[in-house]
């Protein structure tokens, strides 16, 4: 009977280990709707959502891995996970360390907010996430950059005065501006930036990436992921 | 949690928070202080293991062992510790599992390193690409432990050394006269008077490496100033049915209040072990106990 159980035991064993890689996908979980921390305590949003379908779609076993969007890329590349899905817009800079799958959303607004009318985007005094486009944008339109390293204090900057506004995507300050109540608005006209969101990989991960690209390339032709898109973003964002 | 919480909405102060307090979030919360706690208890021990080594090594009268305690000593000491942190993880992280590779994957052709990439085979993963996301927080546990205890272990060495000599020299020669071997010197002289030396100097290390956990967020593991930033940041009602503005101030008032109470818990538990240690000990703490006993 012992026999019995260690062989079946052992059994169980092996076919765990035949069975597909594990695809690990990490995320910053910080930053709604494109990935957040639900009530529950998982991580939810837009690129949840996607991810899971991707995956159903290359056929993959994939699990949720949370990291600070400071070391995002060196834990990729040193291997603790195998993909970031973290709301990254595609980057020529970036695409010197790590590779990235075609985009799964157009490239979105950014757009400034501030606690009142009439302050100058160039000259004064603007917050943005560390290591993101916004950053990079504002370094280079002349104001002066305060970085933070969650979107979450970005905001608290502008409300506390710190800041005079902050560049962020449009659709992760959209619901806050709203919820607000007239205290953060948006100013000056919305700036087009990166190349869109994208998935990043290892650039030795070429077998991987081709797997999500062709899940992305379907799920673009029969809508399911405009569809996404409208639940997550509104109606008025861009699809494909 | 309760069967009122289906719609937050409607609810008063009271009940609106005591459903907030027990949604699943804040069980991870609460969870991360057992695992700070967790971490505390188990990193004290190795720690003061790893700095009594350094500092037996450090006193060995064998050169090349002495160089070795004097140097693990010195250079952790001279590193910040969240260089430390940063580096020293993914390295050591890195090392396992290409020690891992070179003995289950001795066929593998392709280089390790690929540009800024590192690679080895699936099965010499750590923990195994399929393994549950509890084993690697586990594994990611491992490696805080090793890692605070390979940092604070360097300073307690330090403070053990010091401990060490300030031990009464007449003490050890009377040892030697009474003709006890170097060894029996150490263990039975030597190390139990110097622990009332050396423990102002522990316990400042307590001290410190209670309040240097928020450091474990850099290793992935979720400690309680991560939850206490990600619950007190602004929600709105798209994404919870518990939407608030900045609360942060109010999370890190409780984690202030958790730690003072700590520290305070953590003083009067020295101040006793004080207490015992210099009971019959030649320093003036150990000569008031006698003074008051006698009279």
């Amino acid at each position: 009977m012992k026999k019995l159980i260690l062989t079946t035991a052992a059994l169980a064993l092996s076919a765990g280990m035949a069975m597909a890689d594990t695809v690990r996908m990490g995320t910053e979980g910080a930053y709604p709707p494109y990935n957040f921390i639900n009530d529950a305590g998982e991580i939810d949003g837009f690129e949840r959502e996607l991810g899971d379908e991707m995956c159903k779609r290359a056929g993959l076993t994939c699990e949720w891995v949370k990291n600070d969007w400071d070391s995002i890329i060196p834990n990729l590349v040193s291997g603790n996970y195998d993909t970031i899905i973290a709301g990254m817009s595609i980057t020529d800079e970036r695409d010197e360390v790590i590779d990235f799958t075609q985009n799964y959303q157009p490239p979105a607004a950014s757009a400034y907010v501030a606690a009142a009318e009439g302050v100058d985007v160039t000259g004064g005094v603007v917050a943005a996430q560390t290591a993101t486009i916004q950053a990079g944008h504002v370094a280079e339109s002349g104001a002066t950059l305060v970085e933070f390293a969650t979107p979450e204090e970005t905001i608290a900057a502008v409300r506390n005065g710190e800041a005079d506004a902050v560049l962020a995507d449009r659709d992760y300050l959209a619901p806050l501006v709203e919820e607000s109540n007239g205290e953060l608005i948006f100013i000056g006209d919305p700036v087009p930036l990166g190349g869109g969101v994208g998935m990043g990989l290892r650039e030795s991960d070429g077998e991987l990436r081709g797997k999500f690209d062709a899940a992305i390339t379907s799920m673009k032709e029969d809508g399911s992921l405009n569809e996404l898109l409208i639940k997550w973003f509104g109606e008025d964002t861009r699809t494909y | 949690m309760f069967s009122y919480c289906a719609d937050p909405d409607t609810l008063g102060t009271f009940r609106w928070f005591s459903c907030y307090l027990t949604n699943g979030v804040h069980m991870s919360f609460y969870l991360s202080f057992i695992k700070v706690l967790a971490l505390l208890a188990i990193t004290a021990p190795v720690a003061l293991a790893f700095g009594f080594a350094g500092a037996m090594s450090a006193r060995s009268h064998v050169l090349p062992v002495s160089w070795l305690g004097k140097g693990y000593i010195a250079i952790v000491r001279g590193v910040p510790d969240i260089a430390f942190f940063l580096f020293f993880v993914i390295a050591l992280d890195q090392a396992f599992e290409w020690t891992r590779h070179q003995i289950l994957c001795p066929d593998w052709t392709d280089p390790i390193r690929q540009g800024n990439d590192f690679l080895v085979c699936s099965q010499a993963k750590l923990p195994l690409g399929t393994s549950p996301e509890w084993v690697h927080q586990t594994y990611g546990f491992f490696l805080a432990v090793v890692t605070f205890a390979i940092v604070f272990g360097a300073f307690a060495g330090n403070v053990l050394f010091g401990g060490m000599r300030a031990v009464p020299h007449a003490q050890l020669e009377t040892a030697e006269a009474y003709g006890m071997s170097r060894r029996q010197t150490f263990w039975r002289i030597l190390v139990p008077q110097m622990w009332v030396y050396a423990l102002p100097g522990l316990s400042n290390l307590w001290m410190v490496l209670i309040k240097a956990t928020p450091l474990l967020f850099l290793l992935g593991v979720e400690d309680i100033v991560y939850w206490a930033r990600e619950l007190g940041g602004t929600k709105t009602s798209k994404f919870t049915a518990y939407p608030h503005g900045d609360w942060r101030m109010w999370y890190f008032l409780f984690l202030l209040v958790f730690y003072l109470a700590f520290t305070r818990v953590s003083e009067i538990a020295l101040e006793r072990l004080m207490q015992k240690l210099s009971h019959g000990q030649a320093t003036t703490g150990g000569e008031a106990q006698r003074k008051e006993a006698v009279a």
